[in-house]
């Protein structure tokens, strides 16, 4: 049972939820957006989040859009990872959210609520990283096409009212070989210990992990090293990995050394198949 | 803009019935079936979406009803367990020993009777897939199973 009461509000335009937000935000009612609620309703169970008006998103439209327009895959905040995964319009992206929490989880958890969330994993930001995709917000005054590689740096910086609304992805990235590998430290179903999506564009692969450090994070500085000409497979992956060094961390999942240890030979077998694939 | 506030008399569509209901937006969608509606087949287990013990359909759909509120299930389908009237699912439990103390039955049943409505040739990857959701702490997972494949048309 949630141990507080609220408001329930569900806005049918963008304009409207906007100012509903910032409405409530001036009345001091602290208004919480609410896409799948997995989030908000655990929290708040264990009092660890407050609000006395939540905003449900899924009544606007332009959240709910799931397709191809103008050779770009647009993917509103308010779809669930089971259309996601069901349509599979990206396939690096249906194999990760296939893997987050569970398959009836899914059918309720948001695209936009797991990027927006506060848990640290926020796995399906991964494929959308080595995609080099864009993100659609709305803000007080605006709304606002954005590179998520400058609006995610260890979470979204979003300011208070920001609402995500959609997720674009340009369709030449959409079928490129890729790999999603997600190691868990006993069970299938929980947090990463280590997920790491990986993505050839170019003759080029791009890597972007959970679970490894306090964040989901892209290291053009590990990719370099990665993509080196050397040919030892051991010693690049060594060298990418030595990148890293102080940013693997230990946690409850697994020592850094553990996950060290994991890490080279996920990177070794997706260097194999990478270059399997390749013949 | 629908706006909820306090407690208001909410009408759901539940087991194919109009049913009105005194809901406050706060209100998990599994309180107001077990402690409002007496529809108590959904069980309550973690709260926490882990376990799968209070899984019911919204639009044929399993939905861990502990994270739902009550008002999103506005203008939708649901079905519970009470809902389930002699679906074969039902009967290949039975017939396959598919439980013990029962308490996550309902649960692996709505999971396995919207698998078999939504991928009637499930294969094995599939069935662990959306079988993964739920926790049985008999351990009657083998037996689940059976049941399951014994109605989707699957190579035991
Ligand atoms: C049992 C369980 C297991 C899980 N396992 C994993 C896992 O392995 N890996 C993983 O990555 N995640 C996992 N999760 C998911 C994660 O913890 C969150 O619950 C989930 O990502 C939240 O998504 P939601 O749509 O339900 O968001 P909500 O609860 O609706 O929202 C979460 C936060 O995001 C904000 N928000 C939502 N939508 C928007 C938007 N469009 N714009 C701006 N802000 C917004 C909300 O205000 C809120 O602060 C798990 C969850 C559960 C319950
Ligand atoms: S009670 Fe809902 S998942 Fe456990
Ligand atoms: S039969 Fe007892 S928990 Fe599953």
């Amino acid at each position: 049972m949630i141990p507080f009461d609220f408001e329930y509000y569900k806005p049918q335009t963008i304009t409207d939820t906007i100012k509903l937000y910032h409405d409530l935000d001036l009345m001091g009612r602290k208004p919480i957006y609410y896409g799948g609620g997995t989030e908000f309703i655990s929290m708040a169970r264990m009092h660890n989040v407050y609000s006395e008006a939540v905003i449900d998103i899924k009544g606007i439209p332009e959240l709910n859009i799931h397709e191809m327009k103008d050779n770009e895959l647009i993917i509103g905040a308010a779809v669930t990872l089971t259309q996601i995964a069901e349509l599979n319009l990206f396939p690096l992206l249906s194999l990760t959210v296939k893997r987050i929490a569970d398959h009836t989880i899914q059918d309720k958890l948001t695209i936009g609520g797991n990027i927006a969330g506060t848990i640290i994993y926020r796995e399906s930001v991964l494929p959308l990283m080595v995609a080099d995709s864009d993100i659609v917000i709305a803000k007080k005054d605006a709304v606002d096409r954005l590179p998520l590689k400058d609006v995610f740096n260890k979470r979204m910086n979003l300011e208070k009212g920001d609402l995500i609304c959609q997720i674009i992805i340009k369709k030449e990235y959409l079928n490129l070989p890729s790999i999603h590998v997600k190691r868990t430290k006993v069970e299938k179903i929980d947090y990463p210990l280590i997920t790491m999506v990986a993505l050839e564009k170019d003759k080029k692969i791009r890597t972007a992990f959970s679970g490894l450090g306090g964040y989901p994070f892209r290291s053009s500085k590990f990719e370099q090293l990665l993509n080196s000409n050397k040919s030892n497979k051991d010693t690049k992956i060594k060298d990418a990995i030595n990148s890293l060094q102080s940013f693997i961390t230990d946690d409850l999942h697994g020592s850094s050394e553990y996950k060290k240890f994991m890490l080279h030979n996920m990177l070794y077998e997706a260097l194999e198949n990478f270059e399997e694939g390749n013949k | 803009m629908i706006k909820f506030s306090g407690k208001t008399v909410l009408n759901l569509n539940i087991n194919g019935e109009n049913l009105d209901v005194v809901v406050k937006p706060s209100d998990t969608l599994l309180y107001t079936l077990r402690n409002e509606l007496g529809l108590t087949g959904a069980k309550p287990g973690c709260e926490n979406g882990d376990c799968g013990s209070c899984t019911v359909l919204i639009d044929d759909w399993p939905i861990k009803s502990c994270l739902m509120l009550t008002v999103e299930a506005k203008d939708k389908k649901i079905t519970t367990i009470e809902g389930l009237k002699n679906a074969p699912i039902q009967k290949a439990f039975v017939e396959n020993f598919a439980f013990q103390c029962g308490y996550c039955t309902s649960g692996f049943l709505m999971v396995c009777n919207s698998l078999a409505l939504h991928k009637p040739k499930a294969n094995n990857h599939t069935i662990q897939e959306w079988l993964q959701s739920n926790i049985c702490r008999c351990t009657g997972y083998e037996e689940i199973q059976s049941a399951i494949k014994s109605i989707i048309n699957n190579e035991i």
